[in-house]
């Protein structure tokens, strides 16, 4: 087995995006089916693991899929407040994905 | 048709759409790609308008978050072709937000792009989607729950009250109204994304399931393409069988990872696409490499809505807004930035007392300012930091006001071991800056209808010479 790579390096894409205005979504898309299978094996991006991360309960997080035709884990959080309100920093959720791109996948 | 799509209309019932753009007028067509998809024998043009991406100030303030020339550019692109061609043009959610003010100003290009181009007499189909607050008044005091989306309360009297404006999400059912009366150029109120090309579909008898995927699968054009690149046109093709998705630009493809993957873009699952009627079950949905361009997909279910209810977006002022900028660079004082401007803060509300009916943010860039509490790099300092202040107040020379004190008070912060005496802070302008009024996302709320038409009036004009 080979030593953790950074999920940057397993993946193809990692993105955050606005899910409507209360909700962020997160897409973590592979290249192939075995880099797939193996974080979604690890691990390293399910619910507890996601709660931990970001510092969330696990009841802020709305949906949490595996979904097979895109070899992508995908997830889906409540904002803290309503996208575009005062105090909200990021109006399209599109820079929250940045604390998923140094998770050390195990034999990555 | 050009070479490169290799597929050729299939021999059963079909139609062909072209979509442009999945923001019509946000950032220009690229022309080139939509010129071939024009050569491919589509039987409409298509294209969204609309999102709540660009957050709440468009909808309350009720102007476009896109600059009039670039809406105009892309309409005259959609429109010249669709003429030209003899095919119905089709935009949703018009100018954004898909007020009616944007409604009137797309109906408005349309009319004069017919005049400078001197095209020949033509309907424009056009419909609204906005809900007066007094409907919405009286449905709560009949007891006819305006139910909250994402965990938001149902809608009581005072968030209603701070409401400046409410759009309704259309579903197929103007559009296909429309269509019906005879419309060449049909332009939407707010409407979901995928209606504007579910509707021409479910029209022509093609099964509810494939048409809905039809819609969500062309929306945001080229996104469902690889590589990566907005903004390029693709062709969707519909039978009673099948969806296929073809990339038109010469240097992109769909492939199966691509269109699976554009399938679960900002929405909160990838099975599941919700819309006035009904939803899609896209859970036994089967993609398969058709050509080299060329994505096929079966299986989409339609389940429609036991009781019909329609999505509503709106908007509420919080008040007049300024801005300023500063930055950080002394490590002690980046250190307590916190007292920084809890000093700012102080001096603001010495100005306007603690309950002054005004609002101030500090964005600290540099510390934790985009994930905030979700930061898991919480503790690690910077070596400069960037603080965006926002002032909101009821007047705008109050938002200045506060605005100023909190921005030049930072200026002065008084931390005890702070060798720099001359200036706690470094400005990038000695001025702040007059924003977008700051609104509030105040529905996101589902309220019951009988009748899938009957926020939405439709109305034909003609244009042209």
């Amino acid at each position: 087995m080979t030593a953790s790579r950074k999920l940057s390096e397993v993946a193809k894409t990692i993105r955050s995006k606005n899910a409507g205005v209360d909700k962020i979504t997160f897409d973590v898309i592979f290249p192939d089916r075995a880099s797939y299978d193996r974080v979604r094996g690890s691990g390293v991006l399910s619910r507890a693991a996601v709660c931990g991360i970001f510092s969330i309960d696990p009841a802020e997080i709305t949906d949490h899929v595996e979904f097979d035709p895109a070899l992508a884990i995908k997830f889906t959080v409540y904002r803290r407040i309503p996208s575009g309100s005062p105090g909200d920093a990021d109006v399209f959720g599109s820079q929250q994905y940045g604390p998923l791109l140094d998770i050390e996948v195990p034999g990555g | 048709m050009p070479a490169s799509i290799q597929h050729g209309r299939s021999a059963n019932h079909t139609l062909r759409i072209v979509c442009p753009n999945g923001h019509l007028g946000f950032a220009p067509i690229k022309t080139g790609s939509f010129r071939i998809g024009c050569h491919c024998d589509p039987d409409l043009i298509c294209a969204d308008s609309g999102s709540c991406d660009v957050g709440p100030v468009p909808l309350g303030a009720d102007i476009s978050s896109s600059p009039l020339q670039w809406q105009v550019d892309d309409l005259e692109t959609m429109l010249l072709a669709a003429r030209r061609l003899g095919l119905p043009m089709i935009v949703g959610s018009a100018g954004d937000t898909g007020s009616n003010s944007r409604v009137d100003l797309f109906v408005g290009i349309i009319r004069d792009l017919a005049k400078k181009h001197g095209l020949a007499r033509f309907r424009v189909g056009y419909f609204y989607s906005e809900v007066s607050k007094d409907v919405l008044r009286r449905r709560i005091a009949a007891g006819d729950e305006i139910a909250g989306l994402d965990a938001r309360p149902p809608l009581d009297l005072a968030t209603l009250d701070a409401t400046e404006r409410v759009v309704a999400m259309a579903g197929i059912h103007p559009y296909i109204k429309l269509l019906d009366e005879g419309a060449d150029v049909i332009i939407g109120g707010r409407s979901s994304d995928c209606a504007i090309f579910a509707a021409p579909a479910i029209r022509r008898g093609f099964p509810e399931g494939l048409a809905y995927f039809y819609g969500k699968v062309l929306e945001c054009a080229s996104f469902c393409a690889e590589p990566y690149g907005g903004k390029e046109s693709v062709l969707g093709e519909i039978t009673m069988d099948d969806v296929k998705v073809t990339a038109l630009l010469l240097e992109q493809r769909c492939t199966i990872a691509s269109v699976a993957g554009h399938a679960m873009y900002e929405r909160p699952n990838p099975f599941y696409e919700h819309f006035l009627g009904g939803h899609i079950d896209m859970s036994r949905c089967h993609y398969e490499q058709y050509d080299k361009r060329t994505v096929r997909v079966t299986g989409p279910q339609y389940v429609p809505a036991t009781e019909l209810r329609v999505k509503l977006e709106g908007s509420g002022k919080i008040g007049e807004r300024y801005v300023g900028i500063v930055g950080v660079r002394d490590p002690y004082t980046i250190a307590n930035i916190d007292l920084v401007t809890q000093w700012a803060r102080q001096q603001v509300s010495e100005r306007f007392g603690d309950s002054g009916g005004y609002e101030l943010h500090f964005t600290v860039y540099g510390r934790n300012a985009i994930l905030g509490e979700r930061e898991p790099m919480k503790e690690r300092q910077a070596h400069e930091l960037g603080i965006v202040v926002q002032g909101i107040a009821p007047t705008k020379r109050m938002a200045e006001e506060v605005c100023m004190i909190a921005t030049r008070q930072m200026f002065y912060a008084r931390l005890p071991q702070v060798k720099g005496t001359a200036g706690g802070v470094a400005f990038l302008l000695d001025e702040v800056m007059p924003a977008s009024p700051a609104y509030r996302w105040t529905l996101n709320h589902t309220m019951r209808l009988d009748d899938p038409l009957e926020l939405f009036p439709t109305f034909i004009t003609e244009v042209g010479v």
